[in-house]
C-alpha cells in the first residue's frame, strides 16, 4: 500500500475522540469577481458523524454546493476566497492542510459525487479505467488488479453484466447507470465521508428512487457519513437523519428530519414544504414562495429572507437573526420562530 | 473502418480531377505563350514555333489537352517538360527536400506550439500568459521574407563568426537534418502562432469541464489531472489543425526554399509557372492535393482513436 502523508496529520480511521467525523465551523466563502464580491457562504456550520446522513437543502445559489466544494477543496481559488471558518476532519482543519495532504484526503477519505454524471465522467476513458484509476493512483495497484476491483465495484452498485461493460465508455451507458458508475468510483476506497451533490436531479423519478436506495444501502454497509445536497425535499425524507436548510449562504434551520416535516421552524423551510405538490390538494393552485432569491452581490439588510417573508416584522429589516436554539438538536435563524412553529402546528 | 477508408479514398478521385482541372485552366489562362518564353530573349522562328506547338499539343482545345495529360497521370506518366525531362524524374529529389522541410516544420510547430500553448493556459492571466500571446502576435506579423533573412543572418552567419558555433548552415542541404532547422522554423512561424492560441483556448476550455473537477475530487495529483485527464481531450481540435497544416506547409514553402536555397518543389513550381509548363505545375498540385487528402484522412482516423464517441461505419 502506498504511504499516505495525510496520516501524519490526520488520525487513523476510528480514532474519533469526542469530535464528530466532520465539522464545518463558521465557514465563509467569497468570490471576487469584476462585478464585486459575491458572498456565497456566510458563516455556515454543520457537523456529521459516522453513519449519519445530513441533508443540506436549499435553492440554487444558496451556497450548499459551494460549502461542499470547500470541504473537498475543489473550489477554484481565486476567484474563490475563504476569509473565515474551519473545516475539521477528525479534528484537523483541512483548510490549513498542505495541498499534498488534501490530495490524500480527497477521494481516499472524503469522496464526492456530482449532479450530471455524463459531464462528470471523462468521455475519452473507459469507465473501468476511471474506476480503477483510484486503485492505481492511491493504492499503487497494477492495471489488471485495478480492473478486477472495478468489476467488483460495478457489481456492487448493481450494473448488469459488469464484466462485459467495464471496457465501455460513459456515453454508452444510460443516465442511471452512469450515476451508479460515479457512485462506484466514489466509494472505491471506502471513504469515511461521501458528499452527494444533487445526485438524482438529472434522472427520471423511478431511477431517482433506485439511486437513493443504493446510496442508503452502501452507507449502512460501511457506516459512512453522508452529506446529501439537494433542493428536493421529497428525496430526503426517507434517507436523511437531519436536515440543514440554507438560504443566501446561511443556515436558516437545523432539525431532525421528522421534526421539520411535522413542523418547520423557519418561514423559508415552511415555504419549501408548502410548495411540494400534494395529491390531497389536487385542483388547487400550487403554492410558491413569493419573490426571487436575493442577489448575492447586493444582499438585503437584516434577515436575507425578509423581502419574501409572510412573518416579517420591522426588526427583520435591520437585525440579522442568530441561530436561535429551539432544543438540543433544533435551531432556527428566525426572530419569530415560535410563531412559525405554532403556525405550522396549527 | 475499412469501408470508411475505401469510401474516403474513392471520394478523393473527383476532388483530384476537379482540382487538377482548375489548375490546368488557370495556367492555360495565364498571358504569355510557352513556346515564346522557351526562346527567352531570342525570337523563335515561326515555323519552329508552330512545329513545337504541334508537338506538345498546344493547338488542341483545352479539354483535349487536359485529357491527354490526366490519362497519362493515371498510368503513372506525369509527362515531360519542354526540355524533354520526365516530370516524374524532376520531382523525385525535389519532393524529398520539400517533405523533409515540411515535416521538420511540422515537428517544430507541434513542439513549440503545443508547449507554449499549454504553458500559457496554465499561467492564464499572469505575465507569462501575456508574454506568450504577445510573441504569437510577433510571429504572425513578421513576414517570412523578413524572419527568414534575419534568422539566416543571426543563426547561420553571426553565430559562426561571432561565437564560433557552426551548427546552422547558411543554406543548402549538405548538413543533413540540421539544414532544415532554421528554414523549418521560419516556414512554421505563422502556424506556430495559431497553434499556440488554439492550444491555449482548448486547454482552458477543457480545464473548466466537469470531469476535470471530478478528477481533482478523486484525489488525483495535479500533474495527472493535466497530463492524462485534460490533455487527451484538448488534443482533439489540435490534431485537426496540425494535419491540415502539413499540406499548407508543403505548398507554402516557395519563399522559404528560395531564401535558404533548398532545391524543393516550391522553387520548381515558381520556375514552372513562369515558363507556363502545365505538366509540371499540375503535377506538383496533384501531389500536393494527394498529400492534403491523405493528411485529412489520417486526422479523421486519429479522431476515432482520441475520442471514443466517434465511430466510423
Amino acid at each position: 500500500m502506498k504511504k499516505r502523508s495525510a496520516t501524519d496529520v490526520l488520525p487513523a480511521e476510528g480514532g474519533l475522540g469526542n469530535e464528530p467525523l466532520l465539522t464545518v465551523d463558521n465557514l465563509h466563502v467569497e468570490f471576487h469577481t469584476r462585478a464585486g464580491i459575491v458572498r456565497a457562504v456566510n458563516g455556515v456550520s454543520y457537523s456529521l458523524s459516522a453513519g449519519e446522513t445530513l441533508a443540506v437543502l436549499g435553492e440554487s445559489g444558496s451556497g450548499k454546493s459551494v460549502t461542499a466544494q470547500a470541504i473537498m477543496g475543489i473550489l477554484d481559488m481565486p476567484p474563490a476566497v475563504i476569509p473565515k471558518g474551519e473545516i475539521r476532519f477528525h479534528g484537523t482543519n483541512l483548510l490549513t492542510l498542505s495541498e499534498e495532504g488534501r490530495t490524500q484526503v480527497r477521494g481516499e477519505r472524503i469522496a464526492m459525487i456530482f449532479q450530471d454524471a455524463l459531464s462528470a465522467l471523462n468521455p475519452v476513458f473507459t469507465v473501468g479505467w476511471q474506476i480503477s484509476e483510484m486503485f492505481r493512483v492511491h493504492r499503487g495497484m497494477s492495471k489488471r488488479d485495478g480492473m478486477k476491483k472495478a468489476v467488483e465495484l460495478m457489481d456492487k452498485v448493481r450494473i448488469p453484466a459488469a464484466r462485459q461493460r467495464v471496457n465501455d465508455y460513459p456515453h454508452q451507458f444510460s443516465g442511471g447507470m452512469r450515476q451508479r458508475i460515479m457512485i462506484a468510483m466514489s466509494i472505491a476506497l471506502d471513504p469515511e465521508v461521501l458528499i452527494a451533490d444533487e445526485p438524482t436531479t438529472a434522472l427520471d423519478v423511478t431511477v431517482q428512487a433506485q439511486i437513493m436506495e443504493l446510496l442508503a444501502e452502501l452507507q449502512r454497509e460501511s457506516n459512512m457519513g453522508l452529506i446529501l445536497i439537494t433542493h428536493d425535499l421529497g428525496v430526503v425524507a426517507d434517507v436523511a437523519d437531519k436536515i440543514s436548510v440554507m438560504y443566501a449562504g446561511r443556515i436558516v434551520e437545523n432539525a431532525p428530519v421528522h421534526d421539520i416535516y411535522k413542523a418547520p421552524a423557519h418561514p423559508y423551510s415552511k415555504g419549501l414544504l408548502d410548495s411540494i405538490p400534494r395529491v390531497d390538494h389536487k385542483g388547487q393552485e400550487l403554492y410558491a414562495i413569493k419573490g426571487l432569491p436575493p442577489n448575492l452581490l447586493d444582499m438585503p439588510t437584516g434577515c436575507a429572507f425578509h423581502p419574501r417573508c409572510p412573518y416579517r416584522q420591522d426588526n427583520c429589516v435591520t437585525d440579522v437573526p442568530p441561530l436561535y436554539e429551539i432544543s438540543g438538536v433544533r435551531s432556527s435563524a428566525c426572530h419569530y420562530w415560535r410563531e412559525v412553529l405554532d403556525g405550522s402546528r396549527g | 473502418m475499412g469501408r470508411y477508408v475505401i469510401r474516403r479514398l474513392l471520394q478523393a478521385i473527383p476532388v483530384l480531377l476537379g482540382s487538377t482541372f482548375l489548375i490546368f485552366c488557370t495556367v492555360y489562362a495565364l498571358p504569355g505563350d510557352p513556346v515564346m518564353i522557351l526562346g527567352g530573349e531570342r525570337r523563335i522562328d515561326p515555323v519552329l514555333a508552330a512545329q513545337l506547338r504541334e508537338q506538345y499539343g498546344l493547338n488542341d482545345p483545352l479539354i483535349v489537352q487536359y485529357w491527354n495529360y490526366i490519362s497519362g497521370v493515371f498510368v503513372g506518366d506525369f509527362g515531360e517538360t519542354f526540355q524533354g525531362v520526365q516530370v516524374a524524374d524532376l520531382f523525385a529529389g525535389k519532393f524529398q527536400v520539400t517533405i523533409q522541410l515540411a515535416v521538420t516544420a511540422l515537428i517544430i510547430e507541434a513542439l513549440v506550439g503545443l508547449g507554449l500553448g499549454l504553458y500559457a493556459a496554465l499561467r492564464r492571466g499572469r505575465w507569462q500568459d501575456h508574454a506568450v500571446l504577445a510573441l504569437t502576435l510577433l510571429l504572425v506579423s513578421v513576414p517570412t521574407l523578413v524572419s527568414g533573412f534575419v534568422l539566416q543572418l543571426v543563426l547561420g552567419v553571426k553565430l559562426k563568426t561571432e561565437l564560433g558555433i557552426d551548427f546552422f548552415p547558411i543554406s543548402g542541404t549538405e548538413a543533413g537534418w540540421r539544414s532544415f532547422l532554421v528554414p523549418g522554423f521560419v516556414l512554421a512561424g505563422t502556424s506556430i502562432a495559431y497553434l499556440v492560441r488554439l492550444t491555449r483556448t482548448s486547454l482552458m476550455e477543457t480545464l473548466r469541464a466537469d470531469y476535470i473537477r471530478t478528477a481533482v475530487a478523486k484525489g488525483m495529483p495535479r500533474s495527472r489531472v493535466l497530463g492524462r485527464h485534460a490533455l487527451r481531450n484538448s488534443l482533439i481540435p489540435l490534431v485537426t489543425y496540425l494535419g491540415a497544416d502539413l499540406g499548407t506547409l508543403m505548398g507554402g514553402a516557395v519563399i522559404t526554399e528560395a531564401i535558404f536555397n533548398l532545391n524543393g518543389i516550391g522553387q520548381q513550381l515558381f520556375q514552372s509557372v513562369a515558363r507556363r509548363e502545365n505538366a509540371v505545375v499540375v503535377g506538383v498540385v496533384t501531389v500536393l492535393v494527394l498529400v492534403y487528402l491523405l493528411a485529412n484522412l489520417i486526422v479523421d482516423l486519429l479522431y476515432a482513436v482520441l475520442d471514443p464517441r466517434i465511430r466510423y461505419e
